[in-house]
Order: structure tokens, then C-alpha cells, then sequence
């Protein structure tokens, strides 16, 4: 299987590991991803805040390049790129006079016909080649934690359901893992305000972290560089904000199903990690009480 | 040669003002074939209509044309009035130079001159008149109503009381429908089975009623006054002649874990059963899915230990073919399930419960016996939380409209709760407050006054469990919508009354018409709310749009004062305008060639097949032949028509080509 | 658009012009208040969305004012909850795009909003010049807006070791093709 492949910025830089192991497991997988050529930041969070139009032309050159060269699918693993793909292709389908306008502004032409998919759907064609090349089924209790732009807005993903979500848990299943049964599956972790508003990160993404501790969790399993950011990174704030140290890891689904087939935890950018992946996780260890535990 | 004779109403002021009536009479006396014309200030009068009548007598006339309003209006006026002078009355029509001419032109010459241009049309039409005469049709006094609820209960009693005989059918078990499982209602908070089961017994013992439950409508042909109808009597597998209700098999039966449907799941029930103690007929009923001996040949228990022997496994369903006059639908209405909320869990958490659940909970005759007990672990629930217009009034959800009864039902469970757990909390969240009937809001006052119930306006984004809570997360608009957040040990969702299952299929059957959410349309949503548009069929109850009890009440005597009507004639009389098949000396028979295209036009299914036997009993010919008893007139068959073997009475193509080529 | 009709009057409301821009009607709002209900900073804002839709139902150029003018619409994480649960399918967090850049557009944007426009316009800024995010430079953008000297200093150096943050931007190739989009679209320099 050939597929065009969209990185997008946050897998170059702060979500390495993301790209590191997307790529390892599909390349094991025999998925050949084909990097569109010359690609452009799609905006993000940014753009859409700060001008409508901006937030159209952005994407809306990455799928022009993409049409250039002959690529008919985009795998974009990140859902924040993959969201405002869908939302850019969508909103310039249901105006056809934005095309030729849209075309103007990125100097390329533009047919709106290649397919937007995100790392579950493509992970979700291969299942087979999965489950045979399984070795070290990773046989924790793991929280799956699907955030907001995977599955919503439904009209424009329309992806799974919004609600409670299934697929990575049937994913989780096939190697080997026990997905709890959570409440927080899609609830918001705080999106772009990391930087800006880290006490709203600390305050949503620790919701997560304490809802899946308290559940028996020994890992949180993400699909977004955003989600991962917050849970990983800004684990100082979250347990300043709770009070306590958690150590439960936050991996990208990619890095699980690597393990589980046996790939190098390096080449898999385990080691890039804030929050150490390391098993059985201790539990509310205080803060102060360095020594003893 | 034709006689015609145009009589031009003035209609007070209201054609004169804008045509010249005296000038149309005059330019009407120039049209070949009219022999008199005249104009006259009220030809609907007493005044005016001699003035026709003596008109008729004198000047020996064949054909009337009264110039003047709608024939909507008047037309069985003039009719009636020809009719008296002996002459046929289809041989009178009508020019409208009231709606068609002068309400909606100024004053003019154009308008005289199209007043006239009216008339000289229909001169060329009523030339070839035919004279027609009513269609009698024999009226069959017996009523079918399918639904055996309070709405069906309640058109049978009527029906019956009336004088004429009824057949009840009713699909499940028993007769009593939704409002059997209710425990107490509003505003009276009456005891619903007490006021319920009376009602039932009077139906089953009344003599004119025949009750025929655990069956369904298979199949309906005919027309009014004379519908063949084919119900299949379900097998309930046992001689109901043997039977005797005594119980003792349901008592003996050892496979009792069925989730119970009366009890909305909340219970559990054997699988030779009644659906609860007070059904009528008390007869019970196996089920054949969940039966041991139909799964795996053994156990029949019941069978041996039945003191009369009724017990016939064999049984099979009974199609009984009826003759009905008349037939009204009761079928009722269902409550949208919990699965249907993806923000609440997808109904899999057990204290979230609907609205009927909740009744099941509250009824002393419930799986609790009508203490509150939440169903995950039977512990008295000490805060709940009522949310109403759950699926309702959203477009998201497909069902745009309101559902009516909730609002009413929403403050009568937290009543009940309240009285029940004294201690306990209760929160509504509501959107409004629709208690419009007698003593209603009244009621929802009393809630919130002396029982404490806290009403909280805003709608709830999401409920999850944690620790043994459910948590609901809701927002206060009257607030400024302030996020409010509740640990409730139950919640009880006002779910969105929707059309039964299969009442698609249902009106289909019966060619009656319905909405896009399945709910049966009424022939006209203001004035005509019992009727449907299919002749002889009527309407009750929540099948036709969500209700309460009084108003369906209401509505059932409503739809049996309509059939009492149809029944008081021996015969019906209908307007001739209707269809015929073109026949023509053998060997041609007919222009028809049998193409049919016809019949699957036909709207109203009036057109049959009729075969033209030679001698020998073999068949030369397939006819189309209308049913003059169905046909409404409407014309389609005539367009459709590839030969042009189809005319219709009264406005045949000749006549309309005859108009348009005067114009 | 002819005078002196309905439409005329509501095209010059705040609510016209998001109806124009956008396409949603907020007259299908009932306030139900499902969206404050489930929206995850609600509890921190000072207009919830319900109210601030209810306040701009009006057309009163005082309400859409105190709108525009609210803390509220920029804590919108765009999570899209709102939209997903809201029975009667309003689109807000369209709306709150809109309501965002026309309270720039208006310099009615509320005084907390400063940092969170400063981050966009440093990660705009960015990736305008080289195509791609340069995490160090939008960092260092930001905190000479935003004059947030010492936030997260101590993280850089973490991310650095980690292989996490290049010292270097990614260059793409059009990187005139990309001025070029900001310039038709933005028209001016971030």
C-alpha cells in the first residue's frame, strides 16, 4: 500500500516521536508513505483565530500539492492537521466559488479531490498484517484518549461517533491490551492554550490524567501531537495543580502497536518522552518523600 | 339544440361592484345555445331561486348556468333547486364571477368582458352535459378499531353504545395499552389502572364488542362502508374456551428470566404469561422465542398440569376475514429508549431510565412494588434528576417537534418521587413549562411550591458515572447559563413520543397517509382532526400526534360520533363525477388495451380488473373497471390513459376541449 | 438589498453579518444552554455561549458591543463539543472565529486576549517566513509580545536533549508562494 504522507510541523519538532514511530510501524507494515512535496504548515489553531480566509488557503495548498503529485489519499497522523484538512476541503466543496478564489490566492490549482485520512483509519485497513506480526502483546490497562478533532465535528470528520468512541479501543484489543472504560474519552485537554493559558492545560489535562489513574490505568494512549503535548509536557503543571505526582505515560497509539510488534523502543522515540515510559507505573508518589516510596 | 339558461348574480355588491352584471346578461343572449338571461341581485335567495325554477318551467330549458359565486359555495344550492324543477340536476353549473373575476380585478371593461368570457366557456361545456345520478352504495353497520388503549377502548364503548357492533383489535396480550402501565396520572393523580381496568372489563363484556387481542390487521381491501378486512389471530397456544385464567401455569412455569415488556425490562416474566394481574382477557399466552419446549422439545409443564387441558401446543395463527363499515386507528405511540442519547451513555447505564421505566418503578404494581429502588443495585436513590425534552424539540436528533406530555409527566414523577422518598432531591431540567390544559399548570406549581422540586432551566450536555454517581452536567439560563453540576444517584430521561413501530407498514396497508415521523395525517389539521383522507378510516388518540388522556379521550368519542353518523344511513350517496372505462359492441369491447398504467395511478385504488368471458368460459379480454364507489373524480386515469379509453362523468375531454377551443 | 424591509435592518446587526459570513441563523437558537452545559472553560467565562447568542439576538449595537468586548470568546478552545451536542445544529464555534476577528477588526478585542492573539500572530509569523513552524522562533516571537520573559525557560533546554526542538527552521522551497498567500489573505505582515 502506497499513501501520501503529511507530517505537518509538531511531528518535526516537539512531537518527533510521533513521526518516528508512524513511520517505523507502517514501513513494518509494508504502507509506503510518500511525503508531499514541499508541504506547508496547514495553520493549525492560529490561523483559523486570526483570518477565515488564511485558514482555507493553507490547507488548501498542502491537498494542491499533494493533486500535483498524484497522490489520491493523505495520511496526516497529527488530528488537528488532519481536522482543518477536512474542515478546509469541506467548506470550499459546499461554496464552489471559493475554489477559483482559493486557487488564485495559492497560485496552484486546486480539484478538492484528495482523501483526508487520519492514523486510525489507516491502521484500521491493515488490522490483519497487525495481528500476525504481534509479538510482545502489550498487556496493560491502557486509558485511550481520542480528544476533540478526531471525531468532531462529526459532519466534517465523520469518523467513528463522537461519543464514547470505539476505534482505538478495538485497536488496543488487537495488540494485546486492556482499554479501560472511561468518561473522558473526548473531553477537551486544552488544546493551543499551552503556552498562553497553562492553567487551563493543567486544570483539563489533569482532570485526564486523575480520571485515568483512578480507573486502574497504567498508560494513556494518544493520536494527537496537541493531546500529547498537554499530557506530557505540562505534567509539572498538572500535578502542581493536583497536588500530586503522577507518572502515568502518555504514548502516541503508534508507539504501543511498535511495541507490541517488537520494535525498538528507541526507534520509536520512547526516549523522547517528559513523562518516562516505564511499567508497572508507581502511583501518587508525594512530591516531598523523594527517598521513600 | 341546446336550452340554456344563464342566470348572473349581482351578490349584492360584491360581483356588481367591479362587473357589470346587466351587460353580461345582455352579451350573454347573443351566445348560441342560451335562450334566457338574466341578472338578479341575490340568486341564492328564496326570490332567486324561483325565479330560475319558473325560468326552467317556462322557457322549457336543458341546461342552467348560474353566474355568480364559488360553486364550493353554492353549487348544491342551485343543484338542488334545478333538481326541484324537475330537471336533472348535473345539468346545472356554475360560473365563478366572484373568486375567479370580480374579487380579484378593478373595475372595467376587461372585467365585464372576461365575466362574459366565463360564462360563454361553460356554455360550451354544459351543451354537453350529461344528465348523472348519485351513486348508492350499502353501508355495512359493523366498526373495526385497530389498538385496543384507552383511545380504542374508549371508540369501541361509544360505538358500541350507539347501537352498532364493534371488533376491537388489539396486537399484544391485552387490551389497555400504555395507559395500563402508567401508576398514577396527572393532574388528578388518579390511579390509573383503577380508572383503567373498568373501563376494560366494560369493553370486554359489552355485548356489540367483540374483543379480538394477540391479533393484528393483515389485510384491508375495500371502501368505505364496505372494507373486507383480514386479521390474523395470533396463536396464543391454548383453547381459549378450555382456559379459565386460573394462573397455575404461569406459577409452575420454570423458565422465568425474560425481561419483561410490560414492565419495560425492569422485571422479569415466564415464558406462558400475562402481561400483568389485571389483563383482560385473562388468558395467558406463551412465548414461542423463549419457550424451553419450542427451543429444545422438553418441559411442557403447563401442559400437564393444566386442570382443564387447554394448553395446544400445536396451535397455529387463525386468519379471520371480517366485513367493516367502518374503521378508526388507535394504535398509540412509543417512547424513544435511553440507547437513543450518545451524551448519556448509548443506554448503558442502568439508572438511566425513561420516563415509562420510571412509572413501572412508581406503580404498586411494578417490579419493586412501587418503592423506589434505583434498578443497577436496589438502593433508594436520594437525589434524581428529571430532565425533560430529552430528544424532543431537536433537530439534531431528528424529531423537531414537542412531544407535549412530558412537561406534565416530568412534574407528576417528581411529585411522586418526592411523596415516596421525603427526604430525596429532585431536580427538573427543563427547557419550558407546557401545561395549557384544565388544572395543569396548577399542577407543575404544586411541584415546585410544596414539593420541593427544583426546577433548573437549561438543557444537560452529558452524564457519566463515577463512584456509584451519576454525574449531570447541565447549564442554568436563567443564570446566564452557568455551568450547574449534579451527583444524582437516577436520572429519568422525558424521552420523545414517537409513532409506534410499524405504523408505516400499518398506514400502508390501510392506504391511509402519514407524516415523515410516522404519525398518521389528518384530513385537515384544523377542522377535520378525526378523519383521514381516506374515506370511512378515522383517527385516535397518539397515533395521529403525541396526547394526553383527556384530549384522547375526547378525540376517541370524537372518531365514534363520525362512524355512528356513517352508520346512521342505510345507504351512501356519492357525487357521480367519477370515471369510466369507454365500452364499445364486441369484438372490440373497449378502447381499453389492459396496460393498467391506470391502476398503479390511481390514488385512491378504485380501479379493478374486469374480464370480458366468451361463451366458453375463456377469457377474451382484461378490462380496466373503476369502482364508482372509490373513484373520487380526480382525473388521473383519464391523463394516463394511452388510448383515451377513460372519460370522466361531468368533465368529460370533450367538454374541456370544447372550453378551451371557445376561449 | 431593498429598504425599509425585514432583512435590511438584520443585515446591519452583528448577527446579520455573522448570518453572512458564516451562514448560521442564530435566531435557531433557543437558548437551551446545552453548550455552556458541556463547553469545558464555561465555568471560566464571563459570557457563556448561550449568553453571549442571546445577547446578540437582539441587534442592539450596546449587547453586540459587550460581546465583542468579552473575555469569554477568546477562551473558546474550539473543541467543537458545542456544535456536536447543540439540538438545533448552531455552529458556533464559527461564530466565535468571527466574533474574534471582528473584535480585532473593531479594536474592541478584551485586554486578556493579548497574549493569545500574540501566540497567533508569532506562530503566523513563522510559518509566513518559512513555511513551516520554527518552534524556537515562535517562542522567542512570543515573549518579546507578550514580554513573557522567564514562562517555560526552563523546558527549552529540557526539549533540546530530548532531539525535540531544532535549532534550526525548516525552510520550504515556495517560500515566496507563501508570503504571497498572507499577503491576499492577511494583507499585512503578522
Amino acid at each position: 500500500m502506497r499513501i501520501g504522507y503529511y507530517p505537518g510541523c509538531s511531528l518535526l519538532g516537539s512531537s518527533r516521536e510521533f513521526d518516528e514511530s508512524t513511520r517505523a510501524v507502517l514501513t513494518a507494515l509494508d504502507v509506503e508513505l510518500v511525503e508531499v512535496p514541499d508541504w506547508n504548515c496547514c495553520g493549525a489553531s492560529s490561523a483559523h483565530v486570526i483570518d477565515h480566509t488564511l485558514s482555507l488557503a493553507l490547507p488548501a495548498r498542502i491537498m494542491a500539492l499533494a493533486e500535483q503529485a498524484g497522490l489520491t489519499e493523505i495520511l496526516a497522523p497529527c488530528a488537528a492537521c488532519s481536522n482543518r484538512l477536512l474542515s478546509a476541503q469541506q467548506e470550499i466543496e459546499q461554496h464552489p466559488e471559493l475554489k477559483a478564489e482559493i486557487a488564485r490566492i495559492i497560485e496552484l490549482p486546486y480539484q478538492g479531490t484528495v482523501k483526508i485520512v487520519n492514523i486510525l483509519e489507516v491502521l484500521d485497513r491493515v488490522t490483519e498484517r497487525i495481528a500476525v506480526k504481534v509479538t510482545k502483546p502489550f498487556a496493560k490497562k491502557v486509558a485511550n484518549y481520542y480528544g476533540c478533532l478526531l471525531v468532531r465535528p462529526p459532519r466534517v470528520v465523520n469518523f467513528d461517533r463522537p461519543e464514547d468512541p470505539q476505534s482505538m479501543d478495538q485497536m488496543m484489543k488487537l495488540v494485546g491490551a486492556e482499554s479501560i472504560d472511561w468518561p473522558f474519552k473526548t473531553e477537551c485537554c486544552g488544546a493551543a492554550f499551552s503556552v498562553t493559558r497553562t492553567d487551563i492545560v493543567a486544570k483539563l489535562s489533569g482532570k485526564l490524567v486523575e480520571g485515568a489513574v483512578k480507573r486502574g490505568a497504567e498508560a494513556i494512549v494518544v493520536a494527537c501531537p496537541m493531546c500529547h503535548s498537554n499530557l506530557d509536557l505540562r505534567r509539572p503543571e498538572i500535578n502542581e495543580h493536583l497536588q500530586e505526582e503522577y507518572t502515568i505515560p502518555a504514548m502516541f497509539i503508534t508507539q504501543v502497536i511498535g511495541l507490541a510488534m517488537g520494535l525498538d523502543p528507541e526507534k520509536l522515540g520512547l526516549q523522547r518522552h517528559m513523562v518516562s515510559v516505564e511499567f508497572p507505573v508507581e502511583r501518587n508518589i508525594p512530591a516531598a518523600a523523594g527517598a521513600q516510596a | 339544440m341546446s336550452r340554456i339558461g344563464v342566470f348572473t348574480c349581482h351578490c349584492g355588491e360584491n360581483i356588481n361592484a367591479t362587473v357589470d352584471c346587466a351587460k353580461v346578461a345582455e352579451m350573454c343572449m347573443s351566445v348560441p345555445g342560451v335562450v334566457h338571461s338574466v341578472d338578479y341581485k341575490y340568486m341564492c335567495s328564496d326570490p332567486g331561486q324561483r325565479m330560475i325554477q319558473e325560468a326552467v318551467a317556462e322557457h322549457k330549458l336543458d341546461g342552467v348556468i348560474v353566474a355568480a359565486c364559488s360553486p364550493r359555495m353554492h353549487e348544491p344550492t342551485f343543484r338542488r333547486t334545478v333538481a326541484e324543477a324537475g330537471l336533472n340536476p348535473y345539468l346545472c353549473e356554475m360560473a365563478n364571477l366572484r373568486e375567479h373575476c370580480s374579487w380579484v380585478h378593478e373595475k372595467g371593461q376587461a372585467t365585464t368582458q372576461k365575466a362574459a368570457d366565463l360564462i360563454r366557456v361553460l356554455v360550451e361545456k354544459v351543451k354537453r352535459n350529461q344528465p348523472l345520478h348519485p351513486i348508492k352504495v350499502p353501508v355495512t353497520k359493523t366498526a373495526l378499531v385497530i389498538g385496543g388503549g384507552i383511545a380504542g377502548i374508549q371508540v369501541a364503548l361509544d360505538i358500541a353504545n350507539g347501537g352498532h357492533k364493534v371488533v376491537l383489535v388489539e396486537k399484544s396480550p391485552s387490551i389497555g395499552g400504555h395507559m395500563s402501565q402508567l401508576s398514577e396520572t396527572f393532574p388528578t393523580l388518579d390511579c390509573s389502572q383503577c380508572i383503567l381496568t373498568p373501563r376494560m372489563v366494560e369493553a370486554a363484556q359489552h355485548p356489540n364488542i367483540t374483543l379480538m387481542t394477540y391479533s393484528e390487521v393483515a389485510k384491508v381491501d375495500g371502501f368505505i362502508g364496505n372494507f373486507t378486512v383480514t386479521v390474523r389471530k395470533k396463536a396464543r397456544k391454548l383453547d381459549e374456551k378450555l382456559c379459565t385464567g386460573c394462573g397455575l401455569c404461569i406459577q409452575k412455569c420454570p423458565f422465568k428470566k425474560i425481561p419483561d415488556e410490560f414492565n419495560e425490562g425492569l422485571g422479569t416474566r415466564t415464558a406462558i404469561y400475562v402481561p400483568f394481574p389485571q389483563a383482560v382477557p385473562n388468558k395467558p399466552v406463551i412465548d414461542t422465542l423463549n419457550c424451553t419446549f419450542y427451543k429444545t422439545g422438553k418441559c411442557k409443564v403447563c401442559e400437564k398440569l393444566c386442570p382443564t387441558g387447554a394448553i395446544r401446543f400445536e396451535q397455529e395463527d387463525e386468519l379471520v376475514t371480517l366485513d367493516i363499515g367502518a374503521i378508526v386507528l388507535a394504535t398509540g405511540f412509543k417512547l424513544m429508549k435511553t440507547d437513543a442519547f450518545p451524551e448519556y451513555g448509548y443506554g448503558k447505564h442502568k439508572d438511566i431510565i425513561d420516563g415509562m421505566q420510571f412509572e413501572r418503578l412508581a406503580s404498586a404494581s411494578g417490579p419493586t412494588a412501587g418503592v423506589m429502588k434505583r434498578p443497577s443495585d436496589g438502593k433508594e436513590p436520594e437525589t434524581v434528576v428529571f430532565i425533560a425534552c430529552s430528544g424532543s424539540r431537536d433537530r439534531s436528533k431528528g424529531v423537531p417537534y414537542c412531544s407535549k406530555i412530558c412537561c406534565m409527566y416530568t412534574a407528576k414523577h417528581a411529585m411522586l418521587y418526592k411523596h415516596k422518598v421525603h427526604h430525596g432531591k429532585a431536580y427538573v431540567f427543563y427547557m419550558d413549562i407546557r401545561a395549557a390544559g384544565k388544572d395543569y399548570d396548577e399542577f407543575v406549581r404544586r411541584a415546585i411550591e410544596e414539593d420541593e422540586v427544583k426546577y433548573i432551566r437549561g438543557r444537560v450536555s452529558r452524564i457519566y458515572e463515577e463512584d456509584g454517581k451519576l454525574i449531570v452536567k447541565g447549564a442554568d439560563t436563567l443564570m446566564g447559563g452557568e455551568p450547574v453540576e449534579i451527583k444524582a444517584d437516577m436520572v429519568v430521561l422525558a424521552t420523545a413520543v414517537q409513532s409506534n413501530d410499524r405504523s408505516e407498514e400499518l398506514a400502508q396497508t390501510l392506504h391511509v397517509s402519514y407524516d415523515s415521523y410516522g404519525f398518521f395525517a389528518e384530513a385537515h389539521p384544523k377542522l377535520r382532526p378525526v378523519e383521514t383522507n381516506t374515506g370511512g378510516i378515522f383517527l385516535a388518540g397518539a397515533c395521529q400526534a403525541p396526547r394526553d388522556i383527556p384530549e384522547t379521550v375526547a378525540q376517541a368519542s370524537g372518531a365514534a360520533a363520525k362512524v355512528v353518523g356513517l352508520f346512521s344511513q342505510d345507504e351512501l350517496t356519492r357525487e357521480p363525477i367519477v370515471a369510466v372505462v369507454n365500452r364499445q359492441p364486441a369484438p372490440v369491447f373497449s378502447y381499453c388495451v389492459g396496460c393498467f398504467l391506470c391502476q398503479s395511478a390511481c390514488p385512491y385504488q378504485a380501479i379493478e380488473q374486469e374480464q370480458i368471458l366468451a361463451r366458453n368460459g375463456e377469457v377474451i379480454k382484461t378490462l380496466a373497471r373503476i369502482n364508482p364507489g372509490l373513484c373520487q373524480g380526480c382525473g388521473t386515469c383519464v391523463a394516463t390513459c394511452r388510448t383515451k379509453a377513460i372519460d370522466l362523468q361531468g368533465f368529460s375531454n370533450e367538454q374541456i376541449y370544447a372550453e378551451l377551443m371557445t376561449l | 438589498m431593498s429598504s425599509g424591509t425585514h432583512h435590511a435592518t438584520h443585515a446591519d446587526t452583528l448577527a446579520g453579518r455573522i448570518e453572512e459570513a458564516t451562514g448560521v441563523k442564530l435566531a435557531h437558537c433557543y437558548q437551551c444552554g446545552k453548550c455552556a452545559a458541556g463547553c469545558p472553560v464555561s465555568d471560566q467565562m464571563d459570557l457563556t455561549p448561550c449568553q453571549a447568542l442571546r445577547m446578540l439576538q437582539y441587534g442592539f449595537p450596546e449587547l453586540d458591543r459587550r460581546v465583542l468586548q468579552s473575555e469569554g470568546i477568546w477562551l473558546c478552545l474550539t473543541c467543537e463539543t458545542c456544535s456536536t451536542r447543540c439540538p438545533q445544529e448552531v455552529e458556533i464555534p464559527k461564530v466565535m472565529d468571527f466574533l474574534r476577528s471582528e473584535a480585532v477588526r473593531l479594536d474592541l478585542a478584551h485586554p486578556k486576549s493579548k497574549d493569545i492573539l500574540a501566540f497567533h500572530r508569532a506562530f503566523l509569523d513563522s510559518i509566513e517566513h518559512t513555511g513551516r513552524l520554527y518552534e524556537v522562533g515562535l517562542v522567542a516571537d512570543y515573549k518579546m509580545r507578550s514580554r513573557h520573559f522567564l514562562k517555560d525557560v526552563m523546558l527549552a533546554p529540557k526539549m533540546y536533549f530530548k532531539g525535540k526542538l531544532g535549532l534550526f527552521p525548516h525552510l520550504i522551497k515556495n517560500r515566496q508562494g507563501m508570503k504571497a498567500i498572507f499577503k491576499r489573505t492577511t494583507g499585512k505582515a503578522t
